[in-house]
């Protein structure tokens, strides 16, 4: 089969990648492995949150200059806000409902009521503006009863911490109960379902209305809108008091639902997506590659003038290490990371881990490395980079996005 | 002579030197009546027959022993039960057959508690015999050397042919040239603690974890009770008793060093690696000398590699890691055993401290003998009411307690018998666990998890509604009402206590997202969310420090994925 572009891995790099291309006129197929990141989402997109010194970020776009010399931003150069801008009006048209500016951060409720800064939060979940916030001063925290990955423990610690009163409630529903008849279902992607069906969306309101006389807002754990963001807006507007929806420990239902958003719009301007397919191996002739071939398709291959690799990083398999090494399992492309295994990691879980800045190199237009040489037609796009501290430094939806955006323009120069 | 005991725990309340008003009132404590005294109507709360120092095996075996015999018993352990050695090597039920050739004393011991094991602590052990085999490079002699010295000791030894070891064992290196059945299995050293601290308490032991012993309190040339700091409230209270014993292990050592005895122990560090999953059913070693990674054990859903044997100084025995070269040697030689664990997801690594006895100059601590070893520091040192139990190993705990508490009772004057290799462990004691109607909410898997870990204990275990039974580990089937349960009963103060007793975070994502929930569920029985958010803080670094020296494959996949949660999507720091 034979595309303009072919885009290894579906999830938020290389969508954005492909629907920048499909736009621009190119043909293109995005081949995805499975579940990609976004499955996982903090419910927002990071452009730079933190200095190295874990000092908070207010102006991202101003940070950028003070990165590690490798860190993808610098590919973009002085580009980079065009391209912040350019992603925050395409979310709005492909129907990715988000709040913020990539001029100023804002700040994102953690799942255990921390705040911390971002860049853009999906539309129905709360934001504030400084890091001592609280979604009111009479707070009722209602979650499920057994819904474990809504931590109220946690939350109403930190918002009591803020100056908040909080008080935590239970919503007994008989639908979401049902849920516990498999002892592992009581999870966000499981409640989403639930609420899908307008009764017990009806049923929830009355309950959450019968509870919250006396508070000023209801914080709910936001596991609402598995297909349509706009639940979640009936919600509010059903509830006397305000709500707030924080996230809940992974799956991200908003993150879930954004990566469905984007494969439908790209399939709906025509581009192929290939779910569940892998690519095994790839025929590559002094740098270029000319074909590639996957687990289902067996000999057939696929082709294409130009490629993207956006496969993510170790979590999501597009780096592979063993005892030995760090390697690409795709294309085998130089990747750079520290020959002593023992360097990898520091012995604290909490503090920047040396394997996060491991990731495939590249030159200055992100065409993949080989042997310290630039293929002609392979680029790299996302978290596969190497350079970046998503972790850290808070920047990995702001990597994932800008670079696709950067690596399509490359592609369609 | 009562009266002059009762005069005695008096005038230690006034702080007055006993000594200069009843010189020779300790003789009169060794009487038989002593427990019949009129001492008991003045017992204060801080006053016991013997005091238990360590609450790793030993400590529980013989704070179980010396209950079950009718001595107030108070055990004593700095941090929590199985924190040392115990809870840090093979978890194998050694049939002796290692020590046949080398040390018979040692597998004759052996053998004898193996079988008791079975017996009394059948929901911990694992029957599944072991296999020592023999490859290309190794001399096949030995096996006759290795099965007449295990016959000798008591050992059942059939010698297999290589064939028929391969189809019982399919995951065996299919290159061996020989091999030997033993009864060789697998314990799980946290619930066999569990069980004997749960027994000592429902016989009248006082139990305190976290209480860690800063002084021993002396009265000229004896020992009459022990200055505990409490790591919780952070209090400092004292404790009284005629016997103190010493089971604190390789830290053993240092508290005996407090009234400047010398208990000469070897600190032989062995590192392990633990599979993703159960590779091999039967437990694999080398029929040969015993030398470093030659045994291969599962348990539970795991399979675990070891060990290796080094010196290290006292000061390392808290900070214990894993080196890159260790790791790279347990491989290796673990592949040799089953070739299938190169392509095995490995899930961490850990080492501990054998509690041994140095006997001579020999560097790498395995020629020294695993006896066991009791030094009434009366006769040995003329310091009276202290006594020190080490040496020994896992397998042998129950007989050194009760060597320990023989000596208890003949201090004390109880003339009681031991029926530790008779009496069950609570959790062994019914035949067959049967399903009990209140259960009827819990999902078979879980429930067979619940009664697999707690034996007949389950039934304590809440599944009244769906709360109680709404999972929260998932790798290992741990649900709410087993958290409370452990919460609630079981000595529980944190999240590295709660994964002992129960297994939550000991599956292959290594506490992933379970440890989140069950942070909140902690933070809601202590009622503050904020020491829970430490404690997660503390269970995720403990993990990490096993994961990160094997972090490459599979497991560092799922590191990032936890890091990516904690750090970036929960903002933890």
């Amino acid at each position: 089969m034979k595309f303009d572009t072919i885009i290894i891995g579906g999830g938020l790099s290389g969508l954005t990648c492909a629907l920048r291309l499909q736009a621009g006129g190119r043909r293109c197929a995005v081949i995805s492995a499975g579940q990609s990141a976004l499955h996982f989402s903090s419910g927002s997109f990071d452009l730079l949150g933190l200095r190295a010194d874990r000092s908070e970020i207010e102006s991202p776009l101003d940070e950028v200059k003070h990165l590690r010399e490798m860190h993808p931003y610098h590919k973009l150069g002085d580009k980079l806000p065009h391209y912040a801008a350019q992603a925050e009006s395409l979310l709005a048209q492909w129907g990715i409902r988000v709040k913020g500016d990539a001029r100023k951060n804002h700040f994102r409720y953690t799942p255990m009521g921390g705040l911390r800064p971002t860049w853009l939060t999906f539309s129905e979940l709360a934001v504030a503006d400084d890091s001592n916030a609280c979604p009111g001063e009479r707070v009722l925290v209602a979650n499920f009863p057994g819904f474990l990955d809504f931590n109220t423990s946690f939350i109403t610690d930190a918002l009591c911490s803020r100056g908040a009163k909080c008080e935590v409630c239970l919503l007994d529903m008989d639908s979401v109960n049902r849920l516990r008849v498999s002892s592992t279902e009581m999870r966000a992607a499981n409640i989403a379902k639930v609420f899908e069906s307008e009764e017990a969306l009806g049923e929830l309101i009355a309950k959450i209305n019968q509870m919250a006389d006396g508070y000023d807002c209801v914080v709910l754990p936001a596991v609402f809108g598995f297909s349509d963001a706009g639940l979640a807006t009936r919600i509010e507007e059903g509830v006397r008091t305000g709500v707030a929806f924080l996230p809940a420990m992974p799956p991200s239902v908003a993150g879930i639902r954004t990566q469905k958003q984007l494969r439908t719009e790209f399939e709906r301007m025509g581009g192929v997506f290939i779910p569940g397919d892998e690519v095994v191996r790839a025929d590559i002739e002094d740098g270029e590659v000319k074909k590639i071939y996957t687990r289902n398709h067996g000999e057939m291959g696929f082709s294409a003038s130009n490629y993207v690799l956006a496969t993510g990083h170790f979590m999501s398999g597009g780096l592979k290490a063993d005892a030995q090494g760090v390697y690409e399992p795709v294309f085998g492309s130089d990747v750079y990371y520290l020959a002593d295994r023992g360097e990898w990691f520091d012995k604290d879980f909490f503090r920047p881990q040396a394997y996060s800045t491991f990731g495939v190199e590249t030159d200055a237009h992100c065409k993949v490395l080989f042997g310290a040489r630039a293929s002609k037609n392979l680029y790299a796009a996302g978290s596969v980079l190497c350079g970046a501290d998503a972790m850290h430094e808070l920047c990995g939806g702001g990597v994932s996005l800008l670079t696709a955006l950067y690596v399509a323009d490359e592609i369609l120069k | 002579m009562e009266k002059c005991i009762y005069f005695y725990f008096e005038i230690k309340q006034q702080n007055v030197a006993a000594e200069k008003y009843c010189p020779i009132k300790w003789q009169y404590l060794d009487c038989d009546k002593y427990k019949q005294t009129e001492m008991k109507p003045i017992r204060k709360e801080n006053e016991f027959d013997v005091i238990i120092v360590g609450g790793g095996i030993t400590g529980v075996g013989t704070a179980r022993d010396c209950a079950l015999r009718g001595l107030k018993a108070l055990l004593l352990e700095r941090f929590d039960f199985a924190t040392g050695a115990t809870g840090r090597n093979h978890g194998l039920l050694h049939s002796g057959a290692r020590y046949a050739v080398t040390d018979e004393e040692s597998a004759t011991e052996c053998i004898r508690e193996n079988m008791i094991l079975r017996r009394v602590a059948r929901h911990c052990v694992e029957e599944h015999d072991g296999l020592f085999i023999s490859l290309p490079e190794d001399d096949i002699n030995y096996q006759t050397t290795f099965v007449e010295a295990c016959r000798k000791a008591g050992i059942r030894a059939d010698v297999i042919d290589p064939r028929q070891a391969r189809i019982m064992e399919p995951s065996v290196n299919p290159a061996l040239i020989g091999a030997v059945r033993v009864p060789d299995g697998s314990v799980d050293p946290f619930r066999l603690s569990t069980a004997n601290v749960i027994d000592a308490r429902e016989h009248g032991a006082v139990v305190k974890t976290y209480s860690e012993v800063v002084s021993l309190i002396r009265d000229g040339q004896r020992i009459i009770g022990v200055t505990v700091f409490n790591h919780y409230t952070h209090q400092t209270e004292e404790f009284y008793a005629p016997l103190t014993i010493n089971a604190g292990g390789i830290w053993g050592h240092g508290i005996a060093a407090k009234v400047g005895i010398r208990v000469d122990m070897f600190p032989a560090k062995g590192s392990l690696l633990i599979f993703g999953h159960r590779v091999n059913n039967m437990v694999l070693n080398r029929c040969r000398k015993p030398a470093n990674a030659d045994i291969l054990v599962p348990g539970d859903t795991v399979c675990v590699i070891g060990t290796t044997s080094s010196r290290v100084p006292f000061e390392e025995c808290d900070h214990l890691s894993v080196t890159a070269d260790e790791v790279d040697l347990l491989l290796s030689e673990g592949m040799k055993l089953a070739p299938e664990l190169a392509t095995t997801r490995i899930l961490r690594a850990y080492a501990g401290v054998r509690p041994l006895v140095a006997a001579d100059n020999d560097p790498s601590g395995r020629n020294i003998s695993r006896g066991i070893v009791l030094m009434d520091h009366a006769t040995r040192d003329g310091v009276e009411g202290f006594a020190t139990i080490t040496g020994g190993k896992l397998m042998t705990y129950r007989l050194m307690a009760e060597w320990a508490t023989d000596l208890a009772c003949r201090k004390l004057g109880v003339d009681k018998k031991c029926t530790t290799m008779t009496e069950p462990l609570p959790g062994s004691r019914e035949e067959e666990v049967k399903t009990t109607a209140r259960h009827h909410d819990m999902k078979p898997h879980v429930e067979a998890s619940a009664f697999y870990r707690h034996g007949e204990r389950a039934a304590k275990i809440d599944a009244r509604n769906d709360l109680d039974t709404s999972l929260v580990c998932e790798c290992e089937g741990v649900t709410v009402g087993e958290i409370n349960y452990a919460v609630n009963e079981l000595h529980v103060h944190s999240l590295v206590d709660l994964r002992k007793r129960t297994r939550l975070g000991m599956g292959t994502c290594q506490a992933e997202m379970c440890a989140c929930r069950a942070a909140g569920i902690m933070g809601e029985a202590l009622g503050c969310g904020h020491k829970a958010q430490d404690d997660l803080r503390s269970f995720l670094n403990e993990r990490w420090k096993g994961v990160e020296p094997v972090a490459w494959g599979d497991t560092l996949r799922e590191s990032e994925y936890s890091q990516w949660v904690y750090n970036a999507v929960c903002g933890m720091e």
